[in-house]
This record gives C-alpha cells, sequence and structure tokens, in this order.
C-alpha cells in the first residue's frame, strides 16, 4: 500500500512538478536534521513550502499526501555558497586571483554572460573610467528560470544556490536563489543581495599588455578596488550633505559603480595560496568590509589555519580539488609546493573543521551528482566526518550569509527545502528518491545520474 | 650524527638565544676599519664589535675562524617577491599602485639572494611608466609573512623611468608599434615623457593646494567640512613633493638625466636615487650638485641603444666626482652574487676594497635613507651580517651563514645537510600520486589503453 503511494506520488512529480498538494506527510523516515541529533524514525509535515511541523511524534494532518519513509533518510536541501547557476550558460565561478593566461582564459571566459554584465569595451585610463566594474548588477535581476542546469544540480541534491555574476572585478551582486523550475526569476529569490563578487582578474590578459587598459597588473587590481573603496565613502558624505541641504551645492554625480558598491553588505575575495588568504584578509580589514574568501586551495597549511582563525573571516573552499594534468609530460616534475597542494588539499575542510574555523564547501562547477560524491569523498577520506560534510554543504553556508534561520536545517517554520534518499547521502550507491524546493516536489532528471559532459573547466593549479 | 646534532642546534639555537657573539672573524665594518675580532648580538642589534669584546654570560657563540663578517648586502634595485607583475603598464602615471599590496613572502628568489649574502632589497615597480608605482625596501626575512617583509620605519619610494621603456620603443603596445592594432599609449617620444612628468606634478600640486587648504582650515577649528576626494595617484606624488617619498628614477641618457633634474627642480622635489645611470659618468657633477645618488651595473650594457655608452668605470668616476654610488642587481640571478659586481670597481676605476665593499652595503643604506639602520657593523645597528668563508670580494668567496635582526636565515650546512632529506619527502609523494593515478603504473583505468606505464 504504502509503495504504491510512494510510487504514485513519484509519478505525479513527473509529470508535473509543481503541481504539489497543499500538504505532504514523509513518515517513518530517518529524518537528518544537521541543527540537532537525526532522528531514526519519524514524520516531516511539509506545508505551504514550509516545515510544518517534524518529530518522532508528530501526528499526520488529514488532507497530507503520505510519503512511506522506510528506508528513506529525509536531509535538508544542499546549498552551494558559490555558483552561476540561473544566470544562463555563465562559466562556474572560478577562485581566480591573479590571473590566468591562455587556454584557462578562455574557458573562464563565459560565451554568454547576463547581458549587463559585459566588460566595458573601451580601453580604461585610469580608476575613474571604472573598468570591468558591474557593481550594480543583481543576479536576482537577471535570473534565467530556463537554465538547464538547475534541474542538474537540484537532481544533485542542490536547492539552493548562492548565484553571483562573476566578470570583472566588481562583478555585482550576488542572489540566494531557491532552484524552482519554470517560475518567474522573482519567485526563486531567498535573499535579493548577498554581497559583492570581486575577483582579481579583470577577465582579460595580465601584464600590462594586451591593449586591455587598466589595470593590467595586480597591483593595479588592487589600487583599483582600494580607490573605488575611497571613492565611495567620499561619494556617500557628498550625497548625504546634499540631501540634507542642496541649496548652494553643487549637484554630485550620479555613479552606479559607487551604488552597487554601497549596497553590498559584503565582499567575496578570492585566495588560493597561504599569500593570498593573508593579503586578501588584510585589505579587507583596511576596507572595512565584512570578508568571504573563496578558493582555499591552501587551507590545509597550519599557517592558513592560523591566519583564517585570527581574522574570523568564512571561507568558502572549492571543491575542484587541484589534479595532476592528466596530458603532462612524465619527465616533468612538479614543485613540492604543488606536489603537496594536490595530496593535502582536501584535508582542508577537516583541519578548518578541528580549527573552528567557519568553512563551507562550493561546488566550483560541478554540476553531476557523481562528481560532487567524489569531491566530497576525498574530503571525507581525508578526514573529515559525513556530519561535517553534509554541514558545510547545508547549514554552514546558510550561516555565512545569514539565512539558518529560514535555510540549512530541517527544523519547523524554515523553508522545506529537502532531498530524500535511499542511502546515506555522498555515498557512491546512494540514490536521490525525491528532492523538495520550497515544498514543491523534484525527481532526479533521469540522464543526471550517469555520464552527463562533467566538469569542463580550469584546470585547479593554474592559477598564480 | 654529532654533526646533525650540531646543525640542529645551530639552527634552533639563534630562534630561542638573545645574545650571540661571532667570534675570532676577520670583521669588515666598512664603516670603522677591519680587524680580527668579534661582533656581539643582543635582542637583533649588534651591542658591541671590537677585537676585545666582553662576551655575555650564556651567550651562543658562532666560531668564525678563518671566515669574513661584512654588513648584508642591501641591493638597490630588485623585483623579486612580487607577485601579478611588475609592471602596471596601462597608463602612464601608475602612481597609484604600490608594490605592498603585492609582495609574495614565498617567492623563492628571496631564500636565493639570502644565500648570496643579502638581507636587504629594494623592491621596485617596473620601468613601463613615466611615473610608475610606488616601491618599498624589504628585509629578506624568509618564513615571515608578507608585513613582516616590509623594512619598518624606512621611507617608501616611487618608480620614475625616462627614456625608451616608457616610450615604449620596438613595444608593440605603442610607441613605434602604433601601426597595429593595438592602440598606443602617450608618450613616445623622450619629449613625451618629460611632457607627462611636468603634466602629473601640475595636478599634483593643485591636489596639494586643495588638501593643505582643506587642512588649514581644520587646524582652525572648523567643523562639518567635506574634505577633498582622495586620489592616490596624486597622493602618491603629493608625498614626494612633501619630501615623504623617495624617487628612485631609472635613466641611461645623460641628456635625460639633466632634464629630470631639472623637472624636479622646477617642481621642488628632489630626485634620490639615479637607477642604471649608465651615461652618469658624464653629468656626474651636474647629479652631485643635486644630491641625488647613483645606483648602477659594473659591467652590463648595450642591450639596447640606450645603453651603448655605457663604461665599466662608471661607478668609480661618479664616486669620486662626490655622488653616492651603489651597485644594483635588477635580476633575481645577479642579485645573487653582488659581493663580485662590486669588486669590479677595483678592477675598473680602483676603488680599495672598502670602497668596493660599500657599493653594496653602506651606499645603498644611505640611499635608501635606512643608514642608521643597516649598511655597516657599528654598535646600536641591526645585526644583519654575512659571514663569508674566504674574502667576500674574492670569486671564491661563498656565503657560510646570513643573520638578519641577529637571526640566522641562512646556513650552509643546514641547507646542504638538508637537501636529502627534502629530496625524500618529494620522491615519497611523486609515488604516492603515481600509485593513485590509474594509467599512470596504477590500477589501470580510464587512461589505460595508453600503453606504458612510465
Amino acid at each position: 500500500m504504502s509503495r504504491k503511494l510512494v510510487t504514485g506520488l513519484l509519478l505525479l512529480c513527473a509529470a508535473a512538478a509543481a503541481e504539489s498538494p497543499t500538504a505532504v506527510a514523509i513518515v517513518n523516515a530517518k529524518i537528518v536534521r544537521v541543527s540537532g541529533p537525526p532522528i531514526a524514525k519519524g514524520t516531516l509535515v511539509v506545508r505551504n513550502g514550509l516545515i510544518e511541523a517534524v518529530g518522532e511524534n508528530v501526528s499526520v494532518p488529514a488532507d497530507a499526501w503520505v510519503v512511506a519513509g522506510e528506508g528513506l533518510t529525509v536531509y535538508p536541501g544542499l546549498i552551494d555558497p558559490l555558483s552561476t547557476v540561473g544566470l544562463g550558460s555563465a562559466a562556474p565561478a572560478a577562485a581566480t586571483t591573479a590571473g590566468r593566461g591562455g587556454r584557462g582564459a578562455a574557458q573562464a571566459t563565459p560565451t554568454q554572460a547576463a547581458p549587463s554584465a559585459a566588460a566595458p569595451t573601451e580601453r580604461a585610463r585610469g580608476p575613474e573610467d571604472r573598468p570591468a566594474t558591474t557593481s550594480w548588477v543583481l543576479a536576482a535581476d537577471e535570473l534565467q528560470p530556463n537554465d538547464r542546469r538547475i534541474d542538474t544540480v537540484r537532481s544533485a541534491g542542490f536547492t539552493t544556490t548562492a548565484t553571483f555574476p562573476n566578470r570583472g572585478i566588481f562583478a555585482g551582486q550576488g542572489s540566494l536563489i531557491d532552484l524552482v523550475s519554470g517560475e518567474k526569476g522573482g519567485d526563486m529569490v531567498v535573499v535579493p543581495s548577498l554581497g559583492q563578487y570581486i575577483s582579481l582578474s579583470r577577465g582579460g590578459g595580465f601584464g600590462g599588455g594586451g591593449g586591455g587598459g587598466f589595470p593590467g597588473a595586480l597591483m593595479g587590481v588592487i589600487a583599483y578596488i582600494r580607490q573605488i573603496y575611497l571613492d565611495a565613502a567620499h561619494y556617500q558624505l557628498v550625497k548625504d550633505a546634499y540631501a540634507k541641504d542642496p541649496r548652494g551645492m553643487e549637484r554630485p554625480a550620479y555613479d552606479r559603480a559607487l551604488e552597487g558598491v554601497i549596497a553590498s553588505k559584503r565582499i567575496l575575495f578570492p585566495a588560493n595560496r597561504l599569500v593570498e588568504m593573508d593579503r586578501m584578509l588584510r585589505f579587507a580589514a583596511e576596507l572595512k568590509q565584512p570578508v568571504v574568501l573563496y578558493g582555499g586551495r591552501e587551507a590545509y597549511r597550519p599557517e592558513a589555519v592560523e591566519v583564517l582563525k585570527k581574522a574570523g573571516a568564512p571561507v568558502l573552499i572549492s571543491m575542484r580539488w587541484p589534479e595532476a594534468p592528466r596530458d603532462a609530460n612524465p619527465d616533468d616534475v612538479d614543485s613540492m609546493r604543488v606536489l603537496e597542494q594536490r595530496e593535502k588539499a582536501p584535508g582542508a575542510p577537516a583541519l578548518l573543521g578541528k580549527a573552528g574555523v567557519r568553512f563551507a564547501l562550493y561546488t566550483d562547477g560541478l554540476e553531476q551528482p557523481r562528481d560532487i560524491q567524489r569531491a566530497v569523498k576525498k574530503a571525507i577520506d581525508a578526514g573529515l566526518s559525513r556530519d561535517e560534510a553534509l554541514r558545510a554543504l547545508t547549514l554552514s553556508p546558510a550561516e555565512i550569509y545569514g539565512v539558518a534561520d529560514r535555510l540549512g536545517s530541517i527544523d519547523k517554520g524554515k523553508i522545506a527545502n529537502l532531498v530524500i534518499t535511499k542511502g546515506e547521502i555522498f555515498d557512491d550507491r546512494t540514490t536521490i528518491q525525491m528532492i523538495f524546493v520550497d515544498g514543491k516536489t523534484y525527481t532526479p532528471a533521469a540522464d543526471a545520474t550517469g555520464g552527463g559532459r562533467g566538469a569542463a573547466t580550469n584546470e585547479p593549479g593554474e592559477n598564480q | 650524527m654529532t654533526k646533525l646534532l650540531l646543525a640542529a642546534l645551530a639552527a634552533l639555537a639563534p630562534l630561542c638565544a638573545e645574545t650571540i657573539v661571532i667570534q675570532n672573524a676577520n670583521v669588515m665594518t666598512v664603516t670603522k676599519g677591519t680587524f680580527k675580532g668579534s661582533v656581539v648580538i643582543k635582542d637583533g642589534k649588534i651591542i658591541e664589535a671590537g677585537e676585545k669584546v666582553t662576551v655575555p654570560e650564556g651567550a651562543t657563540k658562532i666560531d668564525a675562524s678563518n671566515q669574513y663578517v661584512i654588513p648584508g648586502i642591501i641591493d638597490c634595485h630588485s623585483h623579486i617577491a612580487v607577485d601579478g607583475g611588475v609592471n602596471e603598464g596601462s597608463v602612464s602615471v601608475s602612481s597609484m599602485v604600490n608594490i605592498r599590496d603585492v609582495l609574495n613572502p614565498e617567492d623563492i628568489a628571496i631564500y636565493r639572494a639570502l644565500a648570496g649574502g643579502v638581507t636587504t632589497a629594494n623592491i621596485l615597480h617596473g620601468s613601463a611608466n613615466p611615473i610608475g608605482g610606488c616601491t618599498l625596501p624589504i628585509k629578506l626575512r624568509w618564513g615571515k609573512d608578507a608585513e613582516g617583509l616590509v623594512f619598518e620605519g624606512a621611507t617608501p619610494g616611487i618608480k620614475f623611468a625616462l627614456g625608451e621603456n616608457p616610450k615604449r620603443a620596438g613595444n608593440p603596445q605603442g610607441g613605434r608599434g602604433a601601426g597595429t592594432a593595438v592602440q598606443a599609449r602617450y608618450p613616445a617620444t623622450r619629449m613625451g615623457v618629460e611632457d607627462v612628468i611636468r603634466e602629473a606634478f601640475n595636478e599634483a600640486k593643485a591636489y596639494k593646494a586643495e588638501w593643505d587648504a582643506y587642512d588649514a582650515k581644520v587646524a582652525r577649528g572648523e567643523h562639518g567640512l567635506i574634505p577633498p576626494r582622495v586620489d592616490l595617484k596624486l597622493q602618491a606624488l603629493k608625498e614626494v613633493l612633501e619630501g615623504k617619498r623617495f624617487v628612485h628614477a631609472h635613466c641611461y641618457r645623460s641628456d635625460e638625466i639633466l632634464m629630470l633634474l631639472r623637472v624636479a627642480d622646477d617642481y621642488g622635489f628632489k630626485i634620490r636615487t639615479l637607477q642604471h645611470v649608465l651615461e652618469g659618468y658624464k653629468v656626474a657633477n651636474e647629479i652631485a650638485a643635486h644630491g641625488a645618488g647613483a645606483s648602477t651595473f659594473s659591467d652590463w650594457w648595450s642591450y639596447k641603444v640606450e645603453a651603448f655608452d655605457a663604461i665599466p668605470y662608471n661607478t668609480a668616476l661618479m664616486a669620486k666626482r662626490g655622488i653616492i654610488v651603489s651597485v644594483n642587481s635588477d635580476d633575481a640571478e645577479l642579485m645573487r652574487h653582488l659581493n663580485t659586481e662590486a669588486a669590479k670597481a677595483m678592477k675598473y676605476g680602483g676603488l680599495t676594497e672598502n670602497e668596493a665593499l660599500a657599493l653594496v652595503t653602506i651606499n645603498p643604506a644611505k640611499q635608501l635613507g635606512i643608514e642608521n639602520r643597516v649598511g655597516s657593523i657599528e654598535t646600536g645597528k641591526d645585526a644583519d651580517l654575512v659571514i663569508y668563508d674566504k674574502p667576500p670580494l674574492s670569486d671564491y668567496a661563498k656565503v657560510q651563514k646570513v643573520l638578519i635582526d641577529g637571526k640566522v636565515y641562512f646556513d650552509r650546512d643546514n641547507e646542504v645537510s638538508g637537501r636529502a632529506a627534502k629530496q625524500a619527502e618529494k620522491q615519497k609523494l611523486i609515488d604516492k600520486e603515481k600509485q593513485s593515478q590509474p594509467g599512470r603504473g596504477g590500477r589501470g583505468g580510464r587512461g589505460g589503453q595508453g600503453g606504458q606505464a612510465q
């Protein structure tokens, strides 16, 4: 009987994903709440897109569809804290810290970014030309609900992404979105502005060549960012004075680049190497901006853990662990540092957890469930517990973005974003049975578990 | 075993001990003569140097019998330890950028320069622009973080450049390469270089006036004022006008050297050092009159047209006209044997041993305004010292130990004895990776049909 019910529901999902019943009760399932100890056998009620009740002794409402949960486990939906999903066929948010040339650069450049996020074509002559800046662009305004990647990553268990424009130095403001299908973009948005995505690459070549204009070198990019924040502070002063009493005062010119920066409540800075973490944390402190670092390739180094701990800043660790290039000349021997990165990078999450550094994992463009499962397994093999791994993809990102009151765990009143599996999540034989996003039910896309084109982005270890 | 233990002790001891005595050494102080004796170090400073010294109780002793101690070498022109490019070449005036923002304390060139006896280096922006980026001297404290490298209290600098580099001669980005699709960047001639510098200082003077007026109002107690906008580009030039930032100017030809000295006089600032300055011997009197230092190559020339008129006597000729002269590297490799670069001035120009040594110690210290801290072995100065096994100006001299602030940052014995262990550690990682890689001699897999596992 119950098995039939489940099957019936799954068929229903497949037929009309958006038309979910008003209430669903998952009974007799293992519920991994993340915010507290797991419930071995419990009931979870979803209504109006929210978790109405969860516990061992919860009564099933009369109007609820019942899902028999025997043999199933319910997890909070996974959150990808740095993504471009929802912005069309953009490239993944790679932690480009000091520019990348050649092949990598070509791949890192999306063919179709958000329309307004295109870098200015005029050769910039200085900071006043606001080069590679689209700080005012808000991911929430540019969402493409038909982005096919929504279905792909949802099939891997992701119900929420922090989606950022990622072209240019001040790329724009990210938004937290729930991965519902076929809706208006606005229906996906959980938080419109999470903060400003800053990269240290203007998207072209480095070294002052190529006719790319200012800035050409890393120190130019840093000087530009510093000038922007100085200008923003001055702009605010002048605007405030003018608002107070405009009589006799020259009207301050409207500057959308500065408006975008002022509207951003935190900044995301790239940092892979220890030197970069130290540099960018000091820079963020100088700018007096709350910062989240992304990349974290050398976060396994004791000095890096120390630096992160001291700064108290959270770090997003890329799950695209560094690997030896496939087609490398076998006679070439990498440096000790590079060898060490490949050996130890997946150990970073465990070490950060032990040291009490706030961190979360981001997929960095991995989309297929199999690739994500493998990447998480590497961190688990390197010492991260399963619970910590799950937390790093659910409650931790929610906390970093200040939305743990509505997402990241299975608690009464939170948004009903759930993943229901047969088997333990991140196990290679586990299959995802059902996904809830905003209480709407989905089944994994048929082709998502097998093959796929996989990750096709930058080689790790290239940025230097 | 004993040797290993000793090496370990030697590495460990300076870290714990506050007092070190280097004994039985040939001490070449540069400013206070040469003698056979000892140098006593406490809390990172030299507290005594002489033939007979009082050895404090519990001091760590370094026996330097038959060895030579000199002050740490100072390189007045280097580009090591910089991340993401040394040129912000996109604009003619790039004074808004700062080398300090992009220091890379893990650049292996730092350690290699240490092994060549260098303890302080003036890290300069490149020479792509008439007015380049902000610069600073660093100490080569290998193992510290970026801020740990900074020569605390030293006056920061700024790079200027004249001649072929800033006018982009032969560079496809501009100048004569204007026929390419790439937009040319002004200036394209030496006249233009002068114009760019003058225009920038016209702007800087106006900027300074604006800020001075504001500061005066604040000093008078006026409230509720909106300060002028901070412009990083002009801020650096304002500091030059105020004497708070030293100008290090890349130059070759005598005509452009005179041009720059006149521009500086017109605008009321000083050129602290002329860098390269290969034709300096032609205008040595004018350089001396301005008070500029000269930091040059020993015998490196003819790599471009403006470097054709160089002579190896340049160093000695300028020194004899009363210019403070140093010999620099501008290069991570050359940086490792600046002692022999200095020695060439003895052959060409007949400088004494002491005068030659001064070219890479006290003279660059004076040029950088840090001679009260480093550059010679004197009581009260930083214990930045190099121990050589042979006379330091000899080709056969090898650096044995390098101390900065009284700490050993390079030890030849440790370096050599530690190599096997480092190699073994690396081999372990290589082997482990081969094991786990499918298709490379491991369990087969996707790359398997590739054949030989080598």
